[in-house]
């Protein structure tokens, strides 16, 4: 905010900010508050006012193996979504940025996917990769039961990823695709000088210098994994959590949890330890950024 | 440029190809699935090519799933999601940039803790707000007044319920900040000297020069709107409020019923094209308000 | 037309000082220039006279009316800024006419007056393009003309002149000129350029670290700086300076090996005093070796009407200016004479000039018995 700020009036920035504070206080923080206050209190069976009990909540939820289930899937899907999505990105820019002809077509193309929303994508993949039809029926018909995402929990997880990889490949393409284009063409030629070949280069000038990009990537894409919106979406419309828990992700377990078993404390407490983690990367992003700075 | 070989350059064809086949082949078999017919679509192998019966499987696709209803829906929440961002934004970030005030830091915070509460960790007490909208402000007065006032105000089913708790947005603001701090200092002390007031500025300078950012923001945030899927499940119970992604639900072949995916599939389609349009015909701005809002 | 007072203006920002107490009065009509190296705090008090700046301490009143809290638009001011400022989505006429569509005059009124204001500064054809398809020169005129449709009393330039080049400099200045004898507002020009100061001013003030240095007309200021930065700071190139002491025993002071004669009358009140002499590069007069003080040539600037010797004096950076004819190279030995006519005499603790109030200038005569003062 170095920003040479110019007018004095005390209550025209009130006036303008007032419409988006009002509405974050209404559908942000009192909820947020509420979720504090469930976490550490415990509505009795039988109505009557909330009682306080401590740290119950959380030592319920972490009692619960369930819960580590989900910790454990959740985990699985960002990693998984998130490394898949960036090798992905990162091949395809890297060919992109070849910039021979036809690749302004395919750059164009890239990006599509990232449009659709997760459950439409999930509701499309459940017949692309369905075990009876579609793509993987074939292989089904060679090695019986090969793949079946409705039967297997870690087929269905694998099922979730790869959609989750699908619609997030074109965004990270667009970030790498932008970095790569930043890096200085007088390098890639100093190199080419050198020597080296395409692949060369790409390893040994391309990569190193996109790491901030693929750092900032890392981020995004895990915060995405674990609290995205389209991750609750693509888990709802897709498997519903299952089989068997298979799918269920923290985001997914809470929404389930609070409206399905109506087991508001255990929701919250479970909020709670995710918002943690949402501070964790967010704050690892902010550090990050301010050291981009200073690399240019 | 840099020397070509044709090896590279085959090579680098290939891996082109290879993302094509895996981000545009579901595009094609979503397609051709969505032109076939029942027996085509459950065929073993599963063909490629697109078939002539597209616009029948739509046709029943959206009398199933009440398409009409839902794509008028889901327009208006999109579109009142994105004008109230793109508005609501630029005014929050007109009164942190500009004004010489202790509070356009608290607004800042404010603003910027919101990204830490994603929907779905505080998806129950919203829910609870949104069904009774004055229940903080009750409260509120009961707790420093003592007087119970009933004023309600339920939000549910209704267009404002979609959009209201939506409409706050983080990225919108800082996209506006960040443009705002480009601006050199001169142009607002320029107006100031011309005699404009903060407002006039405001609407004759800023919003006129910031175009581009709007055009940005619009398309990203149309995709948003139209893709809320955890929100409007919630919210709506009235079918003449369902939106797209409430009826995908509809779309899909029942249990133990006919496995007419052709006839999902070009319901997904559908669903599918608004923000497909949006994305393919407005792609510089889609791809401009994307790197420019995760700065 | 107004007239400009500014009293004991103070300006600090947290803790940081930029203004120590101006004092300032301009008279209606005058084409003032206030000159100084970057962060001086000159822009800065162009911009609390504009209304930009709050004041800190002390009052500015425009007219016999005190400003400080009235609101920019409300001080009949116009400013040219130096990135010019232009509203990038308006057409010139729209840039132009800004001022006066938020002052409500009618369209009519308007449009023709912008066509007024545009003739004037020769943009006639140019009223319906954007900024950014004008060259630099331009854009300086659109910004001139935003200031000049409003008939302000007071003209405010910050730096406008600095983003264009050299020859385009020269033709905008004459212009602003030109324009000042026309419309004779009061006019406030603020500038690092040392040429556009002196070209342009009425009146100059010269400012330093918050502040005002000296005030007077160009040529006195260039002829009788009052300090040793004012002295270093004007003129080009740069006067020389050097570190001394008046001799006991005669009307001399030591430089370079060699006795230099001062003016008798100073010398008699200066006695065994610390002292810096300055005398300016086109002042210094070569001489027969042998006489003089000697200096080793460094290099020689070739200006085409003279060439500049840089040369080394006592270890020390000397400059001189000699005429075309002279043929010297590095590492030849030249001698100069200082004519005791030409030297500035400084106050080594303050800084400030040292002379004699009746006769400046003028030949020596000890019978006059002078006053020594120091000039403030």
């Amino acid at each position: 905010m170095d920003k040479r700020a110019v007018f004095k009036s005390w209550w025209l920035p009130i006036l303008f900010a007032l419409p988006q504070i009002a509405l974050i206080l209404l559908f942000f923080y009192w909820p947020a508050v509420a979720v504090m206050r469930w976490a550490f209190t415990l509505e009795p069976p039988f109505g009557g006012a909330a009682e306080f009990v401590g740290w119950a909540n959380f030592q319920d939820v972490f009692a619960d193996p369930f819960y580590w289930n989900s910790v454990g899937v959740s985990l699985i899907f960002a990693f998984c979504g998130t490394a898949s999505t960036i090798v992905v990105g990162l091949v395809l820019a890297l060919a992109v940025d070849r910039q021979l002809p036809g690749s302004g077509l395919f750059r164009f193309l890239y990006i599509l996917p990232y449009a659709i929303a997760g459950p439409a994508a999930g509701m499309a993949f459940r017949f692309i990769l369905s075990p009876e039809r579609g793509l993987m029926a074939s292989v089904n018909a060679v090695f019986p039961d090969f793949w079946n995402p409705a039967k297997y929990g870690s087929h269905a997880l694998v099922l979730v990823i790869v959609i989750f990889a699908w619609k997030w490949a074109g965004y990270t393409f667009i970030f790498l695709l932008a970095g790569l284009q930043s890096v200085p063409r007088a390098l890639t030629e100093a190199a080419a000088m050198d020597g080296a070949g395409p692949i060369r280069r790409a390893v040994d000038i391309q990569i190193p210098m996109l790491a901030p990009t693929l750092f900032f990537l890392l981020v995004i894409m895990m915060t995405e994994g674990f609290v995205g919106a389209d991750t609750f979406g693509i888990v709802h419309h897709t498997t519903g959590g299952g089989p068997n828990h298979g799918t269920e992700v923290m985001v997914f377990r809470i929404v389930d949890e609070a409206f399905k078993g109506l087991n508001y404390s255990g929701a919250s407490a479970q909020s709670i330890v995710l918002i943690g983690l949402i501070m964790v990367f967010t704050f690892i992003q902010f550090r990050f950024i301010e050291k981009r700075v200073h690399y240019k | 440029m840099i020397q070509r070989t044709p090896f590279a350059d085959t090579f680098t064809y290939v891996l082109m190809a290879l993302g094509f086949v895996l981000l545009i082949g579901p595009f094609i078999v979503i397609l051709a699935g969505a032109s076939q017919t029942l027996q085509q679509v459950n065929s073993v192998p599963f063909r490629f090519v697109p078939q002539d019966h597209l616009l029948e499987n739509a046709a029943a696709a959206w009398s199933r799933a009440s398409l009409g209803t839902a794509m008028m829906n889901s327009l208006i929440m999109a579109s009142l999601v994105t004008v109230g961002k793109v508005a609501l934004s630029a005014c929050t970030a007109f009164a942190i940039v500009f004004f010489r005030t202790p509070l356009k830091h608290f607004f800042f915070w404010m603003v910027f803790i919101t990204l830490m509460l994603p929907l779905e960790v505080r998806v129950v007490p919203t829910y609870a707000v949104a069904a009774d909208l004055f229940q903080p402000f009750r409260l509120l007065i009961a707790a420093l007044t003592g007087i119970e006032v009933s004023v309600e105000w339920n939000l549910l089913n209704s267009y404002a319920g979609l959009t209201l708790p939506l409409i706050a947005t983080a990225t919108g603001t800082f996209l506006y900040r960040q443009f705002f701090m480009t601006l050199p200092d001169e142009l607002a002390e320029a107006a100031r000297m011309d005699g404009s007031g903060p407002a006039r500025f405001f609407f004759d300078m800023l919003l006129p020069l910031s175009r581009t950012n709007m055009l940005a923001l619009t398309t990203i945030m149309f995709v948003y709107g139209w893709n809320q899927y955890l929100w409007p499940l919630l919210m709506i119970t009235d079918p003449a409020y369902k939106t797209t992604m409430m009826s995908l639900v509809a779309l899909l072949p029942s249990e133990n019923g006919t496995p007419d995916w052709n006839v999902t599939l070009a319901g997904s389609l559908i669903i599918m094209a608004p923000p497909l349009i949006v994305v393919a015909v407005l792609q510089r701005w889609f791809i401009r308000g994307l790197v420019a809002t995760e700065k | 037309m107004a007239d400009i007072d500014i009293r004991a203006v103070h300006k600090s920002y947290g803790k940081t000082k930029t203004l120590h107490g101006v004092d300032l009065s301009f008279a209606s009509g005058e084409f003032v220039v206030i000159l100084g190296p970057s962060g001086c705090g000159k822009s800065t008090l162009l911009r609390m006279i504009a209304g930009l700046e709050e004041i800190t301490a002390g009052e500015i009143a425009i007219n016999g009316r005190i400003v400080n809290t009235l609101e920019p638009r409300e001080r009949g001011c116009a400013m040219v800024f130096q990135n010019y400022a232009l509203y990038p989505h308006m057409t010139v006429a729209g840039n132009i006419g800004y001022a006066l569509k938020v002052a409500g005059v009618p369209k009519a009124e308007r449009d023709r007056r912008i066509e007024e204001t545009a003739k004037i500064v020769g943009l006639s054809d140019y009223l319906t393009r954007r900024p950014a398809a004008l060259s630099g020169g331009q854009r300086q005129r659109v910004a001139m003309a935003r200031a000049i449709i409003r008939e302000p009393k007071v003209f405010l330039f910050d730096e406008p002149l600095s983003n264009l080049d050299a020859k385009l400099r020269v033709t905008m200045r004459a212009e602003i000129r030109k324009l000042h004898q026309r419309l004779s507002a009061t006019s406030v020009f603020v500038t690092h350029d040392q040429v556009e100061a002196m070209t342009l001013a009425d009146k100059l003030v010269v400012m330093n670290k918050g502040h005002v240095e000296q005030v007077g007309q160009p040529l006195d200021i260039y002829h009788r700086p009052a300090s040793v930065f004012v002295a270093s700071f004007i003129g080009s190139p740069a006067m020389n300076l050097f570190e001394t002491r008046v001799e006991t025993g005669a009307a001399t002071v030591r430089f370079g090996g060699a006795q230099v004669p001062i003016d008798g009358a100073l010398a008699a009140q200066l006695r065994g005093k610390d002292i810096i002499v300055g005398i300016r590069p086109e002042q210094c007069v070569v001489v027969q070796p042998g006489n003089g003080v000697s200096a080793k040539v460094d290099f020689v600037e070739e200006l085409g009407s003279g060439r500049v010797v840089h040369a080394e004096i006592d270890g020390q950076p000397f400059a001189a200016v000699i005429g075309e004819e002279m043929r010297v190279r590095p590492g030849d030995r030249i001698s100069l004479e200082l004519p005791p006519s030409q030297l500035h005499v400084f106050d080594r603790d303050s800084g400030r000039r040292i002379e004699f109030e009746a006769v400046p200038r003028a030949p020596q005569n000890a019978a006059e018995a002078p006053v020594l003062a120091i000039v403030e």
